[in-house]
């Protein structure tokens, strides 16, 4: 099959496989809108203990009392009707261990997803989230005969309190923003992953996310603790049905890597283009410990997503490298957030994005050295390409820098999608469209390949889906 | 012509504009199957919008007929003229970071019609050519021309035209900046096509090339038209001489021909 054909076929069962949505499940939904009595219902639907029915209740007050960002699309996020969201739906099925558990219509919608493929293939544990409950989860013996806790958020909050009463919020309070206070009020699902002490995780784990009911907001929320010295890939990878009305997710994803650990976190988001996706992602890496954000951003009307990495320990690492494609009627609004709090820690940035018609890109970016932190090294390298007139990026870099021995470097490059690329493909035969898409996977190409095979495969489709039709 | 059969490549009355400067203005060429033409001429005489005009650059206004093997392509965008056997090697190859030589050399010649599904034979088949023109097969998986030396681009701009099996093959410079090991490489490049059947223009400052690839005929260019034509051995005397040689036999003609009303070639 040639590649142009390819284009074409992605492109024909594209709502087939992505569009659809099964009939929602009713029973136990909450109603719409936010007050203090939602929450409590949500806290008692889940038994869970007082302490986090309290911290809910508090993260409500303040999610009330936090002001929206001042910055940012304005003229979208200050639009959102709270009110007119649902703040829980569980699914009408219990929790499967084993896949002849999981019920049939829930089965073909991951049929759709390909995640029993995506488990036979290579990966340790499947946690997939349909609606706000993780209804099928599953971990391989040798992950539990190392004691490694792979669970959904709300089993991880019954099955381990201790652990998650001493990690939980304790790298994102719910005071930290609207956004975050609002997923730590009406929180469900997620993934809560534990690593001991020297253990390596050596095939990725991963959860799909999916939203299923319309106007429905998913507020799921993540926790991954590295013990010391240990090591573990987490893969989040995210379709949305094609809905008409704007859906909101706004995820709360923490990370822990303690001495010497190392966590990296990849995302490939894929939100139908109604969805609000406003994410609060942060890792804290203590001494010698190493955090990487592998984050890729494809659909969506905004995404606001700044993942960060709290530098806490000498020597300590973080990374993040992420891309953005801006469709026609698109906003994504991404970036990293460095904060070098000890000595002799290094981070790098790289953001690439492409915007495409009248999509915007913006890179927003902050660097902090504190003081005391010396000997720190920094790199980022933003990297956007405009592939038609209309399109538009900005950058929004900051540096704080305190201690004067830091080397930072800082690179930002704007490009135009080059004739002479085109034309030099063209001239070997290449038609315009392969050609214009070849380049795009070139400019992604540092992206994709730190990404497992069949991720990259799947980027590299969704990017040709993107491409369709760009030429004259 | 002293060639009997069909040519393979001709055009007539070509004129080139760039941002509605005229830069060309009024060329005529034939060649025949196996012929090797040079094109020379100073700088800025219009050789290279020349040779990118004839494949179709989208900032180029072209007129006039451009036939390839008997068949018109003037109209057609540059990767349908590329599918039917011209092929440009350009002076400055443009880099195509995060594509790799490869899977660009795939895309193309699978463009092209040819069958590269046996995925193995496809790379047994360029470890082969790799070897025969000198390119270390480390460059199969670098990026195309990214960080490439200006010797390494133009190896590679002549493997592509070896693999691709061209009708006729426009060569922008290709000697610019090679040491005598790639020259000898391009020029045997040259030479395979050519004895393959295909007709060949390049463009060339340097008789060193021609001493290796010996052109069926030179044409001089200059302000946009072919000034003059020769046998290989007039090159001798451009060489010995400059291009004020050229100018000067230039002059009389258009001396000549005053219509051209070109009075600045007097002054």
């Amino acid at each position: 099959m040639s590649a142009q054909e390819n284009i074409h076929t992605v492109n024909a069962d594209y709502l087939e496989r992505y569009g659809f949505s099964d009939p929602e499940s009713l029973e136990g939904r909450a109603p719409k809108g936010l007050n203090r009595d939602v929450v409590k219902m949500i806290s008692d639907y889940k038994k869970e203990p007082d302490w986090m029915r309290e911290f809910r209740l508090r993260a409500y007050d303040s999610f009330l009392q936090k002001p929206m960002p001042k910055w940012g699309n304005q003229g979208i996020i200050t639009n959102i009707d709270f009110d007119d969201i649902y703040y829980y739906i569980p699914p009408g099925a219990e929790r499967g261990r084993n896949w002849d558990d999981v019920p049939e219509n829930i089965k073909r919608t991951f049929d759709k997803l390909g995640v029993p493929e995506a488990e036979r293939k290579f990966l340790a544990g499947v946690s997939a989230q349909y609606d706000s409950e993780v209804v099928y989860h599953s971990m391989k013996e040798e992950l539990e005969k190392q004691g490694v806790i792979f669970l959904d958020m709300d089993s991880g909050l019954r099955e381990h309190p201790d652990i998650v009463k001493k990690y939980f919020a304790s790298v994102i309070p719910p005071t930290d923003n609207k956004f975050a206070a609002l997923n730590s009020a009406v929180w469900s699902g997620g993934s809560f992953i534990y690593v001991p002490p020297n253990t390596h995780v050596e095939v990725p784990l991963q959860a799909y996310f999916r939203i299923n009911a319309k106007n429905m907001g998913q507020f799921e929320r993540t926790l991954i603790i590295a013990d010391e010295g240990s090591s573990v890939h987490y893969i989040e990878g995210c379709t949305a049905p094609v809905y008409t009305t704007d859906s909101l997710h706004s995820a709360v994803v923490e990370l822990v890597a303690l001495k010497d650990a190392k966590i990296r976190y990849s995302t490939i988001q894929n939100w139908s283009n109604n969805v609000l996706n406003l994410v609060t992602k942060r890792a804290v890496a203590h001494e010698g410990a190493s955090v990487e954000w592998v984050d890729g951003n494809i659909g969506s009307k905004l995404t606001m997503k700044f993942p960060c990495v709290i530098l806490k320990g000498e020597r300590a690492h973080g990374e993040v490298l992420s891309v953005a494609f801006a469709q026609d009627g698109q906003h994504q609004d991404t970036g990293a957030k460095m904060i070098h709090s000890a000595p002799n820690t290094t981070s790098r940035v790289v953001s690439k994005s492409i915007s495409k018609g009248k999509g915007r890109a913006s890179y927003r970016g902050l660097v902090r050295v504190n003081q005391g932190a010396t000997g720190c090294k920094t790199d980022v390298t933003c990297d956007a390409l405009l592939l038609d007139g209309a399109s538009r990026t900005d950058t929004y870099p900051t540096m704080e820098i305190v201690e004067q021995d830091a080397q930072v470097e800082h690179e930002a490059r704007v490009s135009k999608l080059a004739d002479e690329q085109l034309f030099y493909l063209e001239c070997r035969g290449i038609d315009p469209e392969k050609a214009k898409l070849m380049i795009v996977n070139g400019f992604f190409e540092p992206f994709t390949k730190e990404l497992p095979m069949e991720y990259a495969i799947e980027l590299n489709r969704l990017i040709a889906l993107e491409m369709e039709g760009s030429i004259g | 012509m002293t060639n009997a059969t069909q040519p393979i490549f001709s055009c007539q009355g070509i004129e080139i504009a760039a941002d509605a400067k005229s830069i060309v203005k009024g060329v005529d060429l034939t060649v025949h199957p196996g012929e090797i033409h040079a094109l020379m001429g100073p700088n800025g005489s219009g050789k290279s919008t020349f040779a990118t005009g004839l494949m179709g650059h989208p900032a180029l206004t072209v007129s006039g007929r451009i036939t390839l093997n008997g068949e018109s392509v003037e109209e057609m965008p540059p990767h349908e003229r590329a599918r039917r056997g011209l092929f440009l090697g350009f002076q400055y190859p443009v880099a195509i970071p995060g594509v790799t030589v490869a899977s660009f050399l795939r895309a193309s010649l699978n463009a092209l019609g040819k069958n590269t599904t046996n995925v193995f034979a496809f790379r047994k088949e360029l470890e082969d050519v790799f070897e025969r023109l000198g390119i270390p097969w480390g460059f199969a998986d670098r990026y195309l021309n990214d960080g490439f030396s200006g010797g390494e681009k133009k190896r590679l701009e002549i493997l592509q035209m070896v693999m691709m099996e061209p009708k006729f093959v426009i060569l922008d410079e290709i000697d610019s900046g090679l040491d005598v090991d790639a020259l000898k490489v391009v020029a045997s490049g040259i030479n395979e096509i050519a004895a393959r059947g295909a007709g060949v223009l390049m463009v060339t400052h340097y008789q060193r090339l021609l001493d290796l690839v010996v052109p069926t005929r030179v044409h001089y260019f200059m302000e946009g038209k072919i000034a003059f034509e020769g046998e290989a051995d007039s090159v001798r005397e451009l060489e010995a001489n400059g291009y004020d040689w050229l100018k000067q036999k230039v002059t009389g003609q258009v001396a000549d021909v005053s219509i051209t009303g070109k009075s600045e070639v007097h002054s």
